[in-house]
């Protein structure tokens, strides 16, 4: 496909990997912020790509790993509702709550519906005005806009039995959450290229300059990564501290401010609970009070509750850059994507996930310093 | 999640500016995909989509600046004796 395939070149690739042995000189841990990097750097087995001293660290952005335990088990709870459609992205079903997932609440009776697009959501909504149609809004500053205009439009054509149970979280408050931790090894962003598409990356300015790491808005095909990867070195090398633009074909420094528009119309920021790290603040969004009937906790009254994540699970130090998947004793054992202890496993973005599903047969055949072959 | 994918827009089919839409090609594939956040895309542009709807024109001058800057780095490296 265009704007594609012409990004997965082996060639091209190890070019880049070359070039990226060419200028360093010393050890440096980056982190790829965003769940789809890391999913395409484990499937086209990038980092293998990469001299031993470079370290690629996976970062917090996955949305659904983020999902707070409590947020999962209210879905649950409304799902279960007579009388309710509860529509989500596939990747939410499988994530474990405190007591269940939406599946088993699914296999139990409920009507819980995968949607590709929150307008899918709405439209069952006009389609069914007897029931209460809700959309699980999980996502990152990418999806933001696309959730924020289903509930503009429910808004301005007066469907009432729609609603939308909010998780919504920002990148630039985590990435500053990371870098202000003790203990932060992270000495270089790939900023998530989607986020930025739609954010633009003003904010990361003040980030670069504070803590003195380079922030490389980078895309998600392997040529992209690369690119990302080495520029972010080049800078290290050089002791730079800035933020560039890879993927300049999608992201300008504005971003897409129609999309803003109605983000801030339709959210405000809120302090949010991550999964596995904790309250970030200023790190999420909720309805403005205009758009509150829209608001599927307010609707049906769901008190806060708090839950204690399950122990034996690390996901917390794995989105922190701290851990690897493959240091958690869970790893491939009890823990697999069949039966997820920790949401990093369900999500095809979840480092856990992503390594079991392309690392188990390569960490045991890897020959070092031998590049994999990049094939889709 | 935050995955989008590039298309191209072969019909516009609504034109209200709060309802815009039209008909998107991903390699053949066709869907209908909300168009509001993209009011100067017209047919035959690319759009990155997601989640049904597009979030940006894409670019298709700087779609080649990665192949430009392997190819800079390329001569530079040429330059460079100790490079393989
Ligand atoms: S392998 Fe499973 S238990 Fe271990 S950190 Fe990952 S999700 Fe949690």
């Amino acid at each position: 496909m265009k704007y594609l395939d012409e990004y997965r070149d082996a060639g091209s690739a190890h070019a880049f990997s070359r070039a990226i042995h060419n200028i360093t000189t010393r050890d440096w841990t980056l982190m790829e912020v965003c769940g789809g990097q890391t999913h395409a750097i484990a499937k086209f087995g990038i980092d293998t790509l990469l001299p031993k001293a470079v370290r690629l660290v996976h970062g917090p952005g996955c949305p659904v790993c983020v999902t707070p335990v409590e947020l999962i088990d209210k879905a649950g709870e409304i799902a279960a509702r007579d009388g309710v459609i509860f529509c989500s992205f596939g990747d939410m079903l499988r994530v474990p709550g405190s007591k269940v997932d939406l599946l088993s609440v699914k296999a139990r009776g409920a009507d819980v519906r995968i949607v590709y697009s929150p307008l899918d959501a709405l439209e069952m909504a006009r389609q069914h005005p007897d029931r209460e149609v809700v959309f699980f809004a999980v996502g990152f500053e990418t999806t933001a806009p696309v959730n924020a205009m289903a509930v503009y439009q429910a808004h301005a054509d007066d469907v009432r039995n729609f609603s939308i149970l909010v998780s919504h979280v920002l990148v630039p408050p985590a990435m500053e959450a990371i870098l202000s931790a003790p203990g932060n090894r992270v000495q270089g962003f790939l900023a998530a290229g989607h986020v930025c598409t739609v954010m633009g990356f003003d904010e990361y300015f003040p980030l670069a300059e504070q803590y003195g790491v380079p922030i490389v808005v980078t895309g998600f095909e392997p040529l992209d990564i690369l690119q990302g990867i080495f520029m972010c070195i080049r800078q290290l090398e050089e002791g730079r501290a800035e933020v560039e633009n890879q993927y300049t074909r999608s992201v300008s420094q504005a971003g897409n401010t129609h999309a803003q528009r109605v983000i801030r119309e339709v959210f405000e920021v809120r302090d949010r609970t991550w999964r596995g790290i904790g309250e970030i603040p200023r790190s999420g969004f909720r309805l403005r009070e205009r758009f509150r009937e829209y608001d599927a906790e307010t609707r049906f009254g769901l008190a806060d509750h708090r839950v204690e994540e399950p122990t034996e699970c690390m996901s917390g130090l794995i989105l922190q850059g701290l851990k690897k998947p493959v240091e958690c004793p869970a790893f491939g054992g009890p823990c697999t994507p069949e039966s997820p202890l920790g949401a990093t496993m369900v999500s095809s973005e979840g480092a856990c996930a992503a390594y079991y599903r392309y690392r188990r047969v390569q960490a045991k055949d890897a020959v070092p310093d031998q590049p994999l072959p990049l094939s889709t | 999640m935050c995955l989008a994918i590039p298309g191209k827009i072969v019909e516009i089919t609504c034109k209200d500016p709060l309802k815009r839409s039209g008909r998107v090609s991903f390699g053949g594939i066709v869907k209908q995909i909300n168009l509001v956040f993209v009011p100067e895309a017209d047919v035959e542009r690319y759009v990155l989509v997601h989640a049904g709807f597009a979030i940006h024109t894409i670019d298709e001058a700087e779609a080649l600046r990665v192949f430009e800057y392997l190819r800079d780095l390329g001569e530079l490296a040429e330059l460079d004796p100790t490079s393989p």
